[in-house]
């Protein structure tokens, strides 16, 4: 990873203003990558999703946010960590409409259709850390 | 948890957003829109989300229900001002917000409560 010009910044997720603030640093690092206004809001969406996941699923953790660069453009990476319950079958929680809460079944389908990268990474019992980045176009 | 207020003229209740909204407040937002259309007998409700940056889920979902609550005590809902930032997200989310009544600007919303036949006293 080549060397950026803000270092990652980490956010503890365990209540509902954590959400709000999750989403206000994930705007502020859009906002300073330059990220066009709908690119923006689609990161903060996602970013919005995903935290509220964290809390509610996860049990609670944090979130790690930080501008990158793949050596050709800027971007913002988001990652949501906790040491929840993990995730026992990723192809369904994946898919459109299903939940296991009392979501609409949207959280994680669709924050990964709103990012240009989304990458998650489970263990029953362990955890669940999900990785997303917008890049600047 | 700070609260969105709830404004009332004529028949309608307006709801402008004006904060970045905790999922407290929306869960209390829906409890005291039912209470207020109950108490007034209010025919309409405008929520206003013209100064709301982003729509998730969990605030796309309150729309919907607040709609279906004010239907119980017939009364209708629009949502109106939505940013085009929003409307491209929401699509892509994956949210179509069906059963909710939307439009372009407040003076449209109460428009369209007006032709919903019950406005004249709004």
């Amino acid at each position: 990873m080549p060397p950026r010009s803000e270092g990652p910044e980490v956010v503890p997720i365990s209540g509902d203003d954590d959400v709000v603030r999750v989403r206000q640093l994930v705007r502020t690092y859009a906002q300073q990558t330059k990220l066009s206004l709908v690119d923006q809001t689609k990161l903060v969406t996602a970013a919005s999703e995903l935290a509220r996941n964290t809390l509610i699923y996860g049990g609670g953790g944090f979130a790690r946010v930080e501008e990158v660069s793949d050596g050709r453009r800027a971007g913002v990476r988001a990652s949501f960590h906790d040491e929840g319950p993990g995730i026992p079958d990723l192809t369904l929680a994946l898919a459109d409409g299903w939940s296991s809460g009392s979501g609409l079944g949207l959280g994680l389908s669709g924050a990964r259709r709103l990012v240009d990268e989304f990458e998650l990474d489970t263990e029953v019992g362990r955890g669940t850390v999900v990785t997303v980045v917008k890049w600047k176009r | 948890m700070e609260r969105v207020p709830i404004l009332k003229i004529g028949g309608v209740l307006l709801v402008s957003i004006q904060i970045d909204l905790h999922d407290q407040s929306v869960l209390a937002l829906q409890e005291d829109l039912a209470e207020k259309i109950s108490a007034t007998g209010a025919h309409g409700v405008i929520i206003d989300i013209s100064a709301v940056e982003i729509v998730d889920s969990f605030i796309g979902r309150m729309f919907a229900t607040i709609a279906s609550i004010s239907r119980l005590f017939d009364a209708d809902t629009v949502v109106v001002g939505m940013r085009p930032a929003v409307a491209i997200t929401l699509v892509e989310l994956g949210l179509t917000l069906g059963g909710v009544r939307t439009a372009l600007d407040l003076e449209r919303g109460m428009k369209i409560l007006g032709q919903l036949g019950r406005g004249r006293d709004a």
